[in-house]
């Protein structure tokens, strides 16, 4: 199946251009994640057996049948064992199929990588980027055409991601892969990816879409119930952009969002949905979960136990599913249930009961003991009475007798149980120590496994060797403490940190439990509650606009306007300011934009003035003090604008309520100085007596805390105001200005 | 017939200032020589509905509409005139006739709407889905009403965006959103809910909201009368229905009242449900159902009611006089394209002359034209793609091109008029010159003036 693919790109190609350039792929050995911890401490991810077969060997069988020829492996954590394993496989011998490494210390994201892999110039033409934790049957062939017949078309159009079907469930708003939900935007004719959403915030009820898509395409499908496969056909310029784009580390959150948030480039993103064939990716335990099932119930054909030709080719298909290596040690007694998978030199007790739970090669499973929905890797020892249900169990564990594990355990290497002792649910169990929190998310995002865990090697190594002989070397360093994991026990108990046990089960190997299930449904109804009402206050219904006869009416708010007139005015200042413009010009300049808007002229005092101190508190400036330089001296350069668009008290009165609105809301800086502005604002003639003493009045019946800053300015309005008020009409100049300096000296004093 | 109609007709809307008057008003425009209400009235008989409210802004205009439709349909149709104040919204029209509505389900559309979609399908599509509204949704034009043709002066241009943004199932058969494109200020914000239900939404940005709901009566009332706010149907009563669906406060007695309504095609039980569904030929339980019944499939957990569309083809016609853009577009439309709406045979030169009409010498009057009932032209005049109205004086060398003339208007000798529209009782004198105007009736203009672009209207 892989040989005709193969023929078929082969001819296509031929036609398009004589030098034929081979089908890359870069496989990122590497999930730059933390959700497989404390396992993936030990070993990568991709190196994790799934199904009794390596991750990364399901990856590299489908790109060898999909007919890549090349394969660039990119190697960050646990790089050594990555590089070990390919060299000792099958892969690096097949004949038109090349697997080569990159391997980096210090590469923290996708982006990194892909940066790397750009400096490294081995990609040639367009290749297929996917991550060493993929499982997928799908032909690439039609996604590969389609992508290149749209690049013939449109350069733009520099990557195709897969994307399949799958409705997330209605109450925990996530796939059944345990992934967010996703909601996407795409053009129903050219599949091209208009929005991306995946992080979504469940608190927001709506998601917004920017308008100006709806004017290019004049039909948009908006979906909710797709996959992202995580299979991504690039063109070369994808490198380029993350190397031109250095701060891009997430493939989908930081570069999908970015080109399509950035339309300056015009790069585009089409998805090429695929109905028929398989492709999930392994993102969390959950998927981890419901891909082993998938593959035993044989949906990713045929990468299936009894057929994918890597590892043991031994295993025999049953009845109902039942997959059995041909050398195992099964009781007579012992019951095995559907949908299950036993590896080769596995030893299972009497009256043991198996259902839909993976068992490793050389297990040794004693008699009485459960097994229900559990992932057991190899070499792991199961004494008699112990219950396993949806758990997973790593390589070299221990579980003495009685020992249970409650739905959602991790047991990570060579972990052992106590007898009798009860593992809670979700918990994690591993022999190293939880590395301190660090501080930010982010950085936990990407300091992946790499990091923190440098002293690792001495154990991985020994992970092969017997257990005996660990715990004895462990013991000695530490005594274990008997409450962590029971008598006799060895490892710690992971405490949950991100996300909090709350999220654990979201993630974890066990099914939803039935009353978590119960909770969500109510909160989701209580948010719909809140939606709704959130909706009753948002739409329109605010600008009630009869459209009986009259709908084409412009319903432009008188708010939105006054808002842009402002801004207008500010612009037309600052110009002003920086080119030297006449103050004459301003006033023509401001005079036309007031017709324009059809606004007053107190609009236009108060928006000049606005304006003034806006370009005040701008200038840079380190105390009030200086700040208050900066108005003053703003305020005098002005002066003259400023008293054009003030000829009567009505004006003033507004460049008062204007400012003190300033000061009230986002100047804060001038609240201390208002009384002081005000006073300057009076000395340099812009504001008359009567305006302050009528905007006092005004302020009279105001609220408490309307009143902040006239009981501010009270002081001068007391002395100073009915000090010259009275001096000016009864005494000459030489007293008025002699009781001037005595009122100042008070008002400062 | 479970069906009450409600003919919005509006008043002396302002937007056709100056086609409009005291004694015209937007209801009894002509259209192709015929008042644009008759075209939803013919069209509303056509699908047997024969039990109209017409709602008229203004007691003088609700006389007038009243006068003529007595004259018109004295026979054919039961309608009843309502008039309401100027100026009120569609819900508080709907407010003020409430005590009018019994039946069942009522139609509301508005007067102004020259179509032929039949409103009997719209119903169907209504009573199918037991639906608590059903908007007809029609193809927007591609580029406008303008596209061809100059614009009127006063008319705004319409700028991209300004149809409804509307959001419909896969099936195309739900609302799931429904926005003004000039209401929406940047982003489009859709509710998580209804998508999540749905899993998959068409936002489409072609289609236009022509202004044709069926509502289910006591939904509709009972939202009348609990938002008092709201005062439009098409910004605040459909909005709120759609966005709403799935958390439907309406319809408090719930399904009784669906048996009630006669449509045994709902019913409370599960298995009814399912057959019902076999019934209504949908093979799949619609995402309503499927989200009211929650998580196990039990007993209806969440109430819901659905929002319907009927999307109606793009080959059919669909405007409404909503603009003076539109009144000549129409014009032009109903004695061109859209010829089969008018009612009248065309002759063979693809225009209707009346026999009454008198041309005088070497006069030619193109196809896709109209010339009304005892109409007289002088010599050697042409006319092209227009609408001339009943008793109209044209004198010789008169060209008139992409235009509309009432009645009893007098046109000089050697007068040219593009692209306008003129009013009843009009006078033109000699040699004017008038292109893209509108001019209101019983004006004069005197001889040899040129008037581009302008509206001219007696003070």
């Amino acid at each position: 199946m892989g040989a005709q693919r193969k023929v078929g790109t082969r001819v296509s190609e031929d036609q398009e251009d004589l030098a034929r350039v081979p089908l890359q792929a870069i496989l990122l050995a590497d999930s730059f994640a933390t959700k497989f911890r404390p396992i993936t401490l030990e070993r990568p991810k991709v190196l994790l057996p799934l199904v009794n077969g390596p991750m990364i060997d399901y990856t590299l069988a489908w790109l060898e049948s999909a007919g890549v020829e090349e394969v660039f492996v990119f190697c960050c954590a646990h790089s050594k064992q990555v590089i070990d394993y390919l060299e000792n496989s099958q892969w690096t011998s097949q004949p038109n199929f090349s697997v080569s490494t990159i391997e980096s210390h210090n590469s923290v994201s996708a982006g990194d990588a892909l940066r790397l892999i750009y400096e490294r110039n081995v990609i040639h033409g367009d290749f297929v980027l996917i991550t060493g934790d993929t499982v997928s049957n799908m032909s690439l062939t039609e996604a590969l055409q389609e992508h290149k017949e749209r690049r013939k078309k449109d350069n733009n159009a520099v990557m195709t991601m897969v994307i399949t079907q799958s409705k997330p469930s209605p109450i925990t708003h996530q796939s059944r892969l345990g992934t967010d939900e996703l909601f996407m935007a795409i053009d129903p004719y050219t599949k091209q990816l208009l929005y991306y959403e995946d992080k979504a915030d469940h608190l927001k009820g709506t998601i917004s879409l920017d308008k100006i898509l709806l004017v290019d395409n004049p039909s948009i499908s908006l979906q909710n119930d797709r996959q992202d496969c995580y299979i991504d056909i690039c063109s070369p310029e994808v490198l380029s952009l993350f190397t031109d784009n250095f701060d891009y580390q997430h493939l989908r959150r930081h570069f999908v969002k970015g080109l399509l948030v950035d339309d300056i480039m015009g790069y585009k993103i089409f998805t090429h949905e695929i109905n028929s064939s398989y492709a999930a990716r392994i993102d969390n335990f959950r998927s981890y979960d419901t891909i082993s099932k998938d593959i035993i119930q044989r949906w990713t054909y045929p990468l299936v136990p009894d057929v994918k030709c890597f590892g043991n080719c031994t295993t025999k298909l049953d009845r109902q599913g039942m997959y059995r290596a041909l050398e195992i040690g099964q009781s007579r007694s012992a019951q095995i249930g559907p949908f299950t998978v036993i590896g080769n030199g596995t030893n299972i007790g009497n009256d043991t009961k198996i259902s839909n739970s993976v068992i490793g090669e050389g297990c040794t499973i004693g008699s009485n003991v459960s097994i229900e929905g559990s992932y057991v890797w190899n070499n792991v020892t199961v004494e008699d009475g112990c219950k396993l249900r949806h758990a997973i169990v790593c390589d070299g564990v221990i579980m003495k007798s009685g020992a249970i594990l409650n739905p959602g355990v991790v047991l990570s290497f060579n972990v052992v149980i106590g007898q009798h002792f009860v593992v809670p649910a979700y918990s994690k169990v591993s022999l190293l120590q939880q590395p301190i929190k660090q501080d930010s998310d982010e950085e936990l995002e990407y300091a992946d496994q790499s990091s923190g865990v440098a002293d690792i090697p001495s154990i991985t190594s020994t992970s092969d060797q017997l257990n005996g002989e660990l715990i004895s070397k462990l013991s000695e360093r530490r005594s274990w403490a008997a409450s962590e994991v029971g008598t006799g026990g060895v490892g710690y108990i992971w405490s949950v940190c991100e996300g909090g046990h709350e999220e654990e089960w979201r993630h974890s190997v066990a099914p939803i439990p039935a009353d978590k299930l119960a909770e969500v449904m109510q909160t989701t109804d209580d948010e719909l509650e809140l939606s709704a009402q959130d909706g009753n206050v948002l739409p329109p219904s605010g600008e009630l606009k009869h459209d009986f006869d009259s709908e084409d009416d412009d319903n432009e708010d008188s708010r939105d306007e006054s808002v842009y007139f402002e801004k207008e005015v500010e612009a037309t200042f600052l110009r002003a300011v920086n080119e030297s413009v006449k103050e004459d010009h301003i006033i023509l300049e401001v005079n036309s934009l007031r017709l324009s808007s059809n606004m007053t002229s107190t609009d236009c005092a108060g928006a000049l003035f606005y304006s003034v101190m806006k370009l005040a508190l701008e200038t840079a400036h380190s105390s009030t003090s200086e700040l208050l330089m900066n108005a003053a001296s703003l305020i005098t350069t002005w002066q003259k604008l400023l008293k054009y668009y003030l000829p009567s008290v009505d004006e003033e009165i507004e460049v008062i309520l204007k400012f003190e609105e300033m000061c009230s809301e986002f100047a804060k800086e001038f609240s201390p100085l208002f009384a002081q502005i005000l006073h300057l604002l009076y000395d340099k003639d812009i504001l008359q007596e009567e305006a302050i003493l009528a905007w006092a009045a005004e302020k009279e019946g105001a609220d408490e805390s309307d009143k902040v800053f006239v009981k501010q300015s009270e002081q001068f309005i007391h002395v100073s105001i009915y000090v010259h008020f009275l001096f000016h009409n009864i005494f000459s100049d030489s007293m008025q200005s002699c009781m001037w300096s005595f009122a100042s000296s008070m008002l400062t004093s | 017939m479970d069906f009450q109609v409600v003919v919005l007709a509006g008043g002396t809307s302002k937007n056709l200032v100056p086609l409009v008057s005291q004694e015209v008003p937007k209801a009894l425009l002509p259209v192709a020589n015929r008042p644009v209400l008759s075209y939803v009235l013919e069209l509303l008989e056509l699908s047997n509905l024969k039990d109209l409210i017409v709602v008229v802004e203004g007691q003088d205009a609700a006389l007038r509409v009243g006068g003529w439709i007595s004259g018109a349909y004295v026979d054919r149709l039961h309608v009843e005139v309502a008039a309401v104040p100027e100026d009120v919204g569609t819900a508080d029209a709907l407010r003020a006739i409430a005590h009018h509505l019994t039946a069942n389900n009522i139609l509301v559309v508005s007067g102004d709407l020259v179509c032929d979609v039949p409103p009997g399908a719209v119903a169907a599509a209504h009573r199918r889905h037991d639906a608590v509204v059903t908007a007809m949704l029609c193809s927007a034009p591609v580029s406008g009403p303008s596209e061809s043709g100059p614009a009127g002066g006063k008319d705004k241009t319409k700028k991209p965006g300004r149809y409804n943004i509307i959001g419909l199932d896969p099936t195309k058969q739900f609302l799931l959103y429904i926005a003004t494109g000039a209401e929406v200020e940047k982003d489009i914000r859709v509710q998580k809910s209804i998508l999540r239900a749905v899993g998959q939404m068409e936002m489409r940005a072609d289609l236009m909201d022509a202004h044709l709901y069926a509502f289910k009566r006591s939904v509709l009332q009972e939202v009348l009368d609990q938002k008092s706010t709201f005062q439009s149907l098409k910004q605040d009563v459909l909005p709120y229905l759609v966005r709403s669906q799935l958390r439907s406060e309406v319809l408090l007695n719930g399904t009784p009242q669906a048996e009630d309504n006669g449509n045994e095609k709902v019913a409370s039980q599960n298995s009814q449900v399912v057959l019902s569904r076999l019934v209504a030929n949908a093979s799949t339980p619609s995402f309503h159902e499927l989200y009211a019944l929650g998580s196990n499939g039990s007993a209806p957990v969440r109430r819901t009611h659905k929002c319907c569309a009927y999307i109606a083809s793009k080959t059919k016609y669909c405007v409404r006089l909503n603009s003076i853009q539109a009144f000549s577009d129409i014009n032009r439309d109903v004695i061109g394209e859209a010829s089969h709406l008018s009612g009248y045979s065309f002759s063979a030169h693809n225009n209707i002359i009346h026999p009454s009409a008198e041309l005088g010498l070497k006069t030619t009057v193109g196809p896709h034209c109209m010339l009304g009932e005892g109409s007289q032209m002088g010599d050697k005049c042409s006319v092209k793609r227009s609408v001339i109205g009943r008793h109209c004086r044209i004198g010789s060398n008169v060209k008139v091109v992409n235009s509309v003339v009432m009645n009893h208007v007098t046109i000089g000798d050697g007068c040219s008029i593009q692209g306008s529209v003129i009013c009843s009782n009009v006078q033109l004198q000699e040699r004017v010159v008038l292109k893209d105007c509108q001019v209101g009736a019983g004006f004069v203009i005197t001889a040899g003036c040129v008037y581009k672009g302008e509206s001219l209207a007696r003070k």
